[in-house]
This record gives structure tokens, sequence and C-alpha cells, in this order.
């Protein structure tokens, strides 16, 4: 029995007071995969794979982080140590080097600033973008899996006034249209975020989240 | 994009689901963990849950029970119902909860904007309970009781000024009456704001629907809709399909054009 409780849970959702904890813990549990919330150091250090969630204000989050002391372990766990991150919604901004919404620097794991979304003022788009959107995936990545049915687009729900802008083009893993196209998902080999919720995208959600959860780390390999 | 339709789901004080009428007489629907899970296998867009008696009887959320409930539901979800506070927030959404409807606190900027600096606008909803029509139109809070003198459209822009990313436009006087909705209103509202404006109140059928959204909306949500099926009104779960909404689209702009 002692063996058993050992053994790691194959995701920890960074729960920093910041991000909808219950939401990814319910869907992991849905879909079998056994998840734990970690909110210290000694639990992003042990982590197999992390989740990095986020609502609201990019300042506020950074300095949560910075509050708590997490970004040193985040460091340490993400970029000396090779563990997987999803960051989700604004834990993927947060992956940028900045925001527009903010002052503070990002994690800055990604070559990306993020930015207001700006809609021609003619235009009926909103801002808050809220609502679903098809993705298209690009470049190499392993968060879309192809399925059978090819003609349905990948969909998913948002909900953000911010948009993350990659300087390299391969970083890129999704976009969607909304007035232009932008980016929604970006992959660096074991470093990924999804600006929309998988959490809450039905079977979209939990095939995007089992993907990432049962990839090998880094990029699968065309 | 395509609109959002969202089921919204009253829960009143025995835990139950129902449909009020003008915000009075009430039938049951259902059990709100079997209607959350078929809702689940429709996937559908959004749902929004209030308790209609939290507020009018000074409750708090259930809490214990929001929990249970959240963790069945694997589509986006507002809550609303007794919120008063950023730490009810941040309580609901430990629970799994990302939007937070605020009725009677939505008329408190102060409550707006603390909760939207803390979760960001995109998680606060106003919910704004309209009475009347035109000029005359006034916002009422406490499932109808109480009056205010403020026009919904003062009201809405206030919120927005305040950081609501988004207004829930409900016609209590179309509640539940399945004749159409207030097209008028939502049409002098939401283009007014920046923000999204869902509509609620007076729609029966996806045609009612398609209209609120070619009047302004950015999406449109029901409880009769979704619930009912036929003149008898019998108690049916249902959810359009994409085809069914877009079709109803296409008649709904050939009927305004």
């Amino acid at each position: 029995m002692q063996a058993l409780s050992e053994v790691q849970p194959e995701v920890s959702v960074v729960d920093y007071g910041v991000g909808n904890i219950g939401a990814l813990l319910n869907m992991f549990d849905h879909l079998g995969i056994e998840a734990v919330a970690v909110s210290d150091e000694r639990g992003i250090l042990a982590a197999s794979r992390l989740v990095l969630p986020g609502i609201g204000a990019f300042d506020r989050a950074m300095r949560t982080l910075m509050d708590r002391g997490l970004i040193g372990s985040l460091n340490e766990a993400v970029i000396a140590r090779g563990t997987p991150v999803l960051g989700v919604c604004l834990g993927m901004q947060l992956l940028a080097r900045r925001s527009a919404e903010g002052q503070l620097a990002g994690l800055g794991w990604i070559a990306a600033d993020v930015l207001r979304i700006e809609v021609p003022p003619s235009s009926a788009l909103k801002v808050p973008h809220i609502g679903w959107s098809d993705v298209r995936p690009a470049g190499v990545q392993s968060l879309f899996i192809p399925t059978d049915t090819a003609d349905e687009p990948e969909r998913f729900y948002f909900d953000h006034s911010y948009h993350m802008i990659c300087e390299e083009a391969s970083d890129i893993a999704a976009t969607f249209e909304y007035g232009r196209t932008l980016c929604c998902a970006v992959q660096r080999g074991h470093i990924a975020g999804v600006q929309f919720h998988p959490e809450k995208s039905h079977r979209f959600g939990m095939r995007l989240l089992e993907a990432w959860a049962r990839s090998q780390g880094g990029v699968t390999q065309p | 994009m395509r609109k959002r339709l969202i089921p919204v789901l009253l829960l009143d004080r025995a835990r139950r689901l129902v449909k009020t009428e003008r915000f009075g007489a009430r039938t049951y629907i259902g059990d709100p963990f079997n209607v959350v899970r078929l809702f689940n296998e429709k996937e559908v867009d959004e749902i929004a849950i209030l308790d209609i008696d939290a507020g009018p009887e000074g409750r708090r959320p259930d809490f214990g029970f929001m929990k249970e409930l959240a963790s069945e539901c694997f589509m986006p979800l507002s809550y609303g119902g007794g919120i008063r506070s950023v730490a009810d927030c941040e309580e609901l959404n430990r629970l799994g909860v990302e939007k937070f409807v605020l009725g009677q606190a939505g008329l408190e900027p102060k409550v707006v904007s603390s909760v939207s600096e803390v979760f960001g606008s995109q998680a606060v909803v106003v919910c704004i309970d309209v009475v009347g029509g035109g000029d005359s139109a006034h916002c009422v809070t406490g499932s109808g009781r109480q009056r205010h003198r403020i026009h919904p459209l003062a009201h809405a822009l206030d919120a927005q000024a305040a950081g609501a990313g988004e207004i829930i436009l409900q016609s209590v006087d179309r509640d539940g009456m399945r004749s159409g909705m207030d097209l008028e209103v939502i049409h002098g509202v939401s283009r007014a704001l920046e923000i999204p404006v869902v509509a609620l109140g007076g729609a029966g059928e996806v045609s009612h629907l398609a209209d609120g959204l070619w009047a302004g909306a950015s999406a449109v949500a029901s409880g009769s809709t979704f619930s009912f099926i036929g003149r008898l009104r019998a108690v049916l779960v249902t959810y359009p399909s994409r085809r069914e909404v877009d079709d109803a689209m296409v008649r709904s702009e050939a009927a305004t054009s």
C-alpha cells in the first residue's frame, strides 16, 4: 500500500489561487487521468506533468506566483528538468515575455508578447471574445490528434480579451479567426499552452487533454 | 464565430429545477444532475445555473451542492444567486464555476469592479431584469420584488464601466411566455455596448432565439426553449443541432429584411 501512495500522479495542476482548478481536476478525473492540485515548491518539483491554469489579470497572476515563491521552482521544473507543462487561458499568456495588460515580466519560456484583441470599429465582434470558435491546428505539435471525423473542425470555448503573438512561427500550434487570424495555442518542445478552455470544451477538450497527458513529453515526431 | 445558445437552469430552494412564468408560477422540470448530464450529451455551448431563491431569502450560494453539480459540467458554466462578494466568487471558482452572475450585487459598482479586478472582466456577468419597455423600462431585483428607477441601458453602461464582461438582459414580462423575445430592448442595449449581451426571456422555440440574435445579442439564453416541447408544454430536455440553428437564422434574416 505504501508503494502505491508514492506513485506520482500523472498530472499536477498548479494551484496558486488564480485559476479554475476545480474544472480541470473534474475533467482529468472524468478522463481517468490521476490529477492533483499542487501549491508549493515540493509539489511542483515532484510533478511528472504540470498544468498552469489562470484567469484574471496578468500582473495579479505573476505577482501571486512571486509572492508564493513559485517562480524559481517552476523554472527549475520546466527549464532545468524538462517537466512538460500546459498553460491554460491566462496560464498560456504567462508563458510569454510580457503583456500589454500589465507591467510585470512573464515567465518568458516562449518568445512571445501578449496584446489586447483589437477588432475593426465597424465590426460586430465584441471584446472579450466569449464563445466557441473553430480552431485550426498548425505546424508540428502534439495537442491535436487527427480523428476519423476529419471534416469536423476542432472547436473550443474561449473567454479572453488578450491574445499572444509569437516571434517564432514554429511555436504556433493553432490559430483561430476573430476579425483576423490569431494564435490560440503554442508549443515549443515540452512547453505548451492553449488560450481556450479545454476543460470546458466537451469531447474536443477531452481529446486535447488526453492527447497532451499521454504524449511523450515533447513534440510528436511526424 | 457562431453565437451561443445557453440553456438556463433555475434552481429552487429544494435544489430542484423549475421554470417560472413572469417570475411567478413555477413548473417542475427535473433533477439538476439528470438535466446537466443530458446537456453534456447534447454538447451545449454553455449553461447558466441560477438559484432563484438564494437572493430573496438572503442566502449565500449553496457551495456544497454546486461543487457536486459543477463536477458534472464539462461545458462553460456560469452561476448566479446570492453572490455578494469576491470571497463568494473565489469559493465558486475553486469548485469549477468560471463565470459569476451578479443580480442585486450587479447594482453595486464596487462589487462588480472588485470581482473584475480579481478574476478579469470575462468572468463577470451582470444580470439585468427588465420590466416594461421603451423609455419607461426599468430594472428589478430580488426575483422582481424590488424596483429600481434606473433604465436598463443606463444600468448596462454602468456595469460595463465598472468591469462587467457580459450582460444578461432578461425580460421579466416575457419570462416563460414563449411568444418571442423583446427585440427592441435587445437592439437598444446591445448596439450601445462594447461587451456581449446575452438576451433572455420570452423564447419558446429556436426561431425566437434566432430573432434575438438578429436583433443584436451576442448570445441567447432560454429556459423554456430547451425544457418544453409542443403547445402543451410537455417537459423534454432538448437542444437544437447547429444545422437547425443555421436554418432558423436564415429564416429570421429573410423575415426581418
